[in-house]
């Protein structure tokens, strides 16, 4: 089935719009297509009429050029018509994004529509939707635009059985600042589902990590998901809802009862070198560290700090995930020792945590930083910086990054404060290291590589 | 495809929903798999007359469809020494509901582990590997993957148990042959995805796992409705 014209479509017809209600969903979607997305956009209402002064047209017939995508917004007992109408007028595939189908008990009105659609290859997301939201392009979402945080083009897809939940994701993306290439509000799932878009998402060339809010899997529908997903070279990140749902029936077996859904779900996706984000913050800090980082790691992190705190409290942290902190070779302590200022040199821990103490200057963290990266045992390094002694300048989160583009080890920062220190976090992450705010957060970011190491 | 002589077994079992546990063993050692020496008993003599082939002490056990937990009907004895101990849990056994015979069997050492079988709705046919015993659900220490299983899952599996140690051999203990074990999981994983639409689950519990041997000492299987 083709894809393109649903998710890279050229002209849009929003079927729905209502002629007197600004609110209507239709109407909102309609609105923002026209004025702020450079692609054509028809609204479509049987009675025609006008809109603001453009053109309502009766049905998609009688559109005057080829329709790419329909976004439908009217009452669900129409929509069997409607999607008859697009198949006949060549219409490329349809968001659907009413509700009133197998949500509310009535399934078969929803079979009707993907038995029509199936038989023309035509696809389709949702019923009961709010569809697509591809940065700089189009979206179909029924949210006025200013209402929404709206995050940068990039290089995460996500894709979400849950409108709301996408939404607040793409607040929180927007706020690391990690750029979508595509984000998909799935609804109802009734034709397009998590595993078409994750074949879709593996050839689009724009996406690098693929993000998934999943309540559940239909019959078997797991098994192809993972078989599926262990084929692909991308990252897989995936949210899962509904963890503590008891089994409904009393389980006459032990391994019944110890296998519950969530507990195979969680270990099979790890089996697969799935990563299982276990809470919303987690997927934020994975997708933001895959994004850069693709490749998997066994766990051994090394931590620069210069604060003796900092270094036991990322070790505890790293414990508490699993990660490990290897010792440093002898061969890698003397480089470190040999190239530090002279304030600090005898005074300084090169261990693991290394300790630069409050003297550090920026060429001691790229010392230490250089070091680390080269000692075969480390495979992730955690930069904890505390900005606050004049030693360190603002451009130290590029002169770091320019380390790990040298020396090829994925390096994640802690940086206190993100409005007062963003031109040392630019630094790393237009360089292609991410930051995080929070200790938690750096340690979360070397954990999504262990995580994604099939297991 | 699954033997004929394996799904005579399953057929039979219809209409208990469950198989006892002397056709669940004689499935398993159909398809590869190291089971207890053990006689289905249905008098005192016979009883008698297994126990002095297997070599005492022995273990019986009560034969019943009604009980699908034994030892929750106190239907297991271990350690039997002689004949008149195990005349006596005849006696005893032969009281309990839906009795059809005794199961006696060889006494067998080891450290115990759960192997366990489950057909997900999600995710098809799954294995779950843990340490075992009555205790399982408490101790909740298991590995689940979905089968069937290659070399690496299994070895995966060991090393996320906290009883990973027990396995490997702890504090001077030799740890359990892990090839044997790797076969016994291998011929699971291929009984299992043969099992696919007949079962719902299935429980090895206790396999004996010793430096010469991983033996299922215990088998239930339930099948789907």
């Amino acid at each position: 089935m083709n894809y393109t014209p649903i998710f890279q479509p050229e002209t849009i017809a929003v079927i729905g719009v209502s002629l007197n209600n600004d609110q209507h969903p239709a109407n909102v979607i309609y609105n923002k297509i026209h004025l702020r997305y450079p692609v054509k956009v028809y609204p479509v209402n049987p009675r025609g009429g006008q809109l603001k002064r453009d053109r309502v047209y009766a049905s998609v017939a009688d559109i005057p050029t080829t329709v790419d995508l329909a976004v439908i917004a009217v009452r669900a007992e129409y929509i069997p018509n409607i999607i008859s109408d697009c198949i006949e007028t060549g219409v490329g595939g349809a968001t659907i994004i009413s509700g009133g189908f197998a949500e509310i008990g009535r399934i078969e009105l929803q079979q009707r529509i993907v038995e029509l659609a199936r038989k023309a290859d035509f696809p389709f997301i949702g019923p009961n939707c709010l569809g697509i939201y591809s940065p700089g392009k189009f979206d179909t979402f029924f949210l006025p635009g200013e209402r929404l945080v709206r995050p940068d083009s990039g290089n995460v897809a996500i894709i979400s059985q849950s409108g709301g939940v996408l939404v607040d994701q793409m607040v929180k993306f927007a706020g690391q600042g990690i750029g979508l290439s595509l984000a998909v509000s799935i609804g109802n799932k009734a034709m397009i589902r998590e595993l078409d878009l994750l074949k879709y998402l593996a050839n689009d060339p724009q996406t690098k990590v693929i993000a998934l809010y999943i309540e559940g899997f239909s019959q078997n529908e797991g098994r192809q998901f993972v078989e599926e997903a262990s084929q692909l070279s991308k990252p897989i990140i995936v949210l899962k809802a509904g963890k503590s749902a008891a089994g409904s029936r009393a389980v006459s077996s032990h391994t019944a009862s110890l296998a519950g859904d969530y507990q195979v779900f969680s270990e099979i996706l790890s089996q697969h070198g799935i990563v299982e984000a276990r809470n919303e913050y987690e997927l934020v800090c994975f997708c933001e560290s895959l994004s850069y980082y693709p490749q998997s790691i066994h766990g051994g992190i090394g931590i620069i700090s210069v604060s003796g705190g900092h270094g036991v409290l990322s070790s505890d942290i790293c414990t508490h995930h699993g990660l490990t902190l290897p010792l440093l070779a002898d061969k890698t302590q003397r480089y470190i020792r040999d190239k530090l200022n002279p304030s600090i040199k005898t005074i300084a821990s090169v261990a693991n945590p290394i300790d630069l103490t409050g003297s550090a200057t920026d060429d001691d963290f790229v010392a230490a930083a250089t070091g680390m990266s080269r000692d075969p045992a480390v495979e992730c390094v955690i930069v904890l910086l505390l900005p606050y002694s004049p030693g360190i300048s603002a451009d130290l989160g590029a002169r770091l990054s320019y380390v790990y583009q040298n020396e090829g080890k994925p390096m994640v920062a802690y940086v206190p404060h993100v409005e007062k220190y963003r031109m040392l976090i630019e630094g790393f992450e237009l360089n292609h290291v991410p930051v995080s705010s929070s200790i938690d957060g750096a340690v979360l970011m070397a954990e999504a590589m262990r995580r994604s190491r099939a297991c | 495809m699954l033997n004929t002589k394996s799904s005579t077994i399953l057929e039979k079992s219809r209409e208990i929903g469950w198989v006892l546990e002397p056709d669940a063993k004689q499935l398993l050692a159909l398809n590869d798999m190291d089971v207890t020496q053990h006689y289905w008993t249905k008098s005192k003599s016979e009883a008698v007359k297994a126990g002095k082939q297997i070599g005492f002490p022995v273990v019986a056990k009560v034969i019943s469809p009604d009980i699908v937990h034994k030892s929750e009907y106190d239907g297991v004895a271990v350690g039997i020494a002689n004949e008149d101990e195990l005349r006596h849990v005849f006696d005893r056994f032969s009281q309990l509901n839906g009795f059809q015979g005794l199961l006696v069997e060889e006494t067998v050492a080891g450290l115990e582990l759960i192997i366990g079988g489950k057909i997900d709705y999600q995710f098809g046919p799954v294995i779950l590997l843990g340490i075992g015993g009555t205790g399982v659900e408490i101790y909740q220490d298991t590995a689940i993957r979905m089968a069937p299983l290659r070399q690496t899952d299994i070895e995966s599996m060991i090393a996320c148990l906290k009883g990973k140690p027990l396995i490997k051999g702890f504090r001077g203990a030799q740890g359990v042959n892990i090839k044997l074990l790797t076969e016994l999981l291998l011929a699971f994983s291929n009984l299992i995805m043969q099992l696919e639409h007949k079962i719902e689950s299935i429980d090895l519990n206790p396999v004996m796992c010793s430096p010469q041997r991983c033996c299922v000492a215990d088998a239930r299987i339930i099948l789907a409705l």
